[in-house]
């Protein structure tokens, strides 16, 4: 077997941290997305600045900041302390917070480039047809941003696991707990283990190549442009 | 200020220039409730944003809108499109991508008002001739095809008032043609007001009762198509097509000849047969530049069709002095005539 116990922890570890992140995210950001397309408030150009920014801070000025937020004297850590959470930094669940902030703009921008893609034909043509806001978010506007949320999804997944910089800065390197894929291949290579570097990196090298074939697929069979929106 | 009537469709609406639109509407409509009545005025005139109004997609604190004396909206608030009870056709059919025309048909099905049910599933099929296409989706279906399934869609929501956009504005020329029969069937069929919002003088004509001229968001003219075809110095008698339309009962067919006549008002005119069948009520448009005047009945020419008829009013066009208006009266029927002014000279013709 050429992976052993730790690499296999690790995997393991990197697509449980991807799923939970991308979930949440999915969730979390689908409201904030059709604020985001459909508003005309001011506060939309700084919410889409703020929401874009991990994509060109560098991932170290993401993970020092969370680390002095997050840690015990944080101000977010010592409110955590208070109502009785263990502190964030050096655990799993602060490494999905991270994460979290880290793959928001490769979630978020898919969706809500879906939402203005919609436009407002449909849904005034089902509010015409005795559909409330509601129900015309859930059976006009989210089977029509499906595409939207696909890519979102595979971006939101494949960008988490690739993730190294925050991760190294707030989660450490705790096997099991908090060393990820990308972690272990750093590992592996101080400790001049290359040939176990490759395996997992090929494996890295495969995972991307077909979350992208696919991704671009999908992209053909939409017509929509939404897929990853500004990002890719 | 007017009230609310019973079974009418009243509407206020004033809005006011803005800064980022010069465009202003006022205009203050007492529409009956039956029948299908055109908004009709060139774009830019305000037509469809009274039919937004109307819907609910626009909202105004200055307006009044309410049929047979429900108010949907006023000073006092809203109510929000989805609980109008309308159907709306838009020009480009809006259909839902995501569903098949089926699927299109039965989101609105689900959601119809029970408490009002003028057409069934299987006869809104029928009516606009859909049963092929149900499972294809929008995309696969032609303009005209997208424009029948959204027809029927708005009707199966069994609304009490419905709206089209001009729906036809978005087809070529054939698809017009193609889908205009379904149009007249459905304005025939409906027992619901119908507001229709157009551009195209030929498909007032073709399909409604009432009409509303707009110019500029405000109402320049309203009242009975046939009557307000009749009259001369509106704004469409200034038309290069302007045109009266006669409406009465098909009473001899002649296959050798491929002709038709029609009575109405105690005169006959004879036209080219198309699928009409003998005691049909039809209507038919005389456009003024195909009428020419006589003084006596004279047989010796390729004219056809001689109606008895008196002169009611004459008018000079301001822009083209060679030619002559002329409102003519058949029994009780205005026709208009456009002629030379020389030849309006010659045969002496004024008011009788």
């Amino acid at each position: 077997m050429l992976l052993s116990p730790e690499d296999l922890g690790a995997i393991w570890l990197t697509l449980k941290l991807a799923s939970l992140v991308t979930l949440l995210l999915i969730v979390l950001c689908t409201p904030l997305a059709w604020w985001l397309a459909r508003t005309q408030s001011w506060l939309k150009g700084p919410i889409n600045a703020i929401v874009a920014m991990p994509l060109v801070l560098p991932p170290t000025v993401l993970g020092f900041y969370l680390l002095l937020l997050l840690g015990p004297q944080g101000s977010v850590g010592a409110f955590l302390g208070q109502i009785g959470f263990s502190a964030l930094p050096f655990s799993f669940a602060g490494l999905v917070v991270a994460s979290m902030l880290y793959s928001l703009p490769f979630v978020v921008q898919p969706i809500q480039n879906a939402f203005i893609a919609i436009g407002t034909k449909p849904l005034e043509a089902a509010a015409t047809l005795r559909s409330s806001p509601w129900d015309r978010f859930l059976y006009v506007a989210l089977p029509l941003a499906k595409p939207g949320y696909i890519s979102a999804a595979i971006l939101g997944f494949a960008h988490t696991v690739g993730e190294f910089g925050v991760v190294l800065m707030i989660g450490g390197n705790i096997p099991y707990e908090t060393r990820v894929i990308s972690i272990q291949i750093y590992d592996h290579v101080e400790a001049l283990e290359y040939g176990q570097a490759h395996t997992l990196s090929l494996l890295m090298m495969a995972f991307a190549f077909i979350v992208l074939a696919f991704l671009y697929g999908n992209q053909k069979r939409q017509k929509h442009h939404v897929v990853a929106g500004g990002v890719l | 200020m007017n009230l609310p009537t019973d079974n009418m469709l009243c509407v206020q609406i004033k809005q006011p220039a803005t800064s980022q639109s010069s465009f202003s509407l006022d205009v203050d409509l007492l529409l009956p409730s039956t029948g299908v009545t055109a908004l009709f005025g060139a774009s830019g005139s305000g037509k469809t944003t009274i039919l937004r109004h109307i819907a609910g997609l626009n909202i105004s604190q200055h307006s009044h809108v309410s049929l047979n004396n429900n108010i949907w909206q006023s000073a006092g608030g809203s109510v929000p499109p989805h609980k109008r009870p309308i159907g709306f056709v838009f020009q480009e059919g809006n259909l839902f991508e995501h569903l098949t025309a089926e699927g299109n048909l039965r989101f609105a099905m689900k959601r119809a008002n029970t408490g009002s049910s003028i057409i069934a599933f299987d006869e809104v099929i029928e009516l606009m001739n859909i049963r092929g296409i149900l499972t294809q989706f929008p995309a696969q279906l032609s303009g005209g095809e997208r424009q029948r399934v959204a027809i029927a869609r708005a009707l199966l929501i069994q609304p009490q008032l419905l709206l089209m956009d001009e729906p036809l504005a978005a087809l070529d020329e054939t698809l017009k043609q193609d889908i205009l029969p379904y149009l007249e069937a459905l304005c025939h069929r409906a027992n619901i007001p119908i507001l229709y919002v157009s551009h195209s003088l030929d498909e007032v004509i073709r399909l409604a009762d009432h009409m509303v001229v707009l110019e500029k968001g405000k109402v320049t003219e309203q009242g009975a198509v046939h009557s307000l075809l009749g009259k001369l110095g509106t704004s469409f008698s200034r038309y290069q097509d302007a045109s009266v339309v006669i409406s009465g009962v098909v009473t001899k067919q002649e296959k050798q000849w491929g002709l038709s006549w029609l009575e109405f008002d105690n005169q006959t005119i004879a036209f080219k047969q198309g699928n009409e069948s003998i005691n049909d009520t039809i209507r038919l448009r005389i456009q003024s530049k195909d009428v020419s005047i006589t003084l006596s009945k004279d047989n010796h020419s390729s004219i056809l069709n001689h109606i008895e008829a008196i002169v009611d009013e004459t008018e000079r066009d301001p822009q083209d002095p060679s030619t002559i208006r002329v409102r003519l009266l058949a029994g009780n029927t205005p026709i208009l005539a456009k002629v030379t002014a020389l030849s309006a000279h010659r045969l002496a013709l004024k008011k009788a």
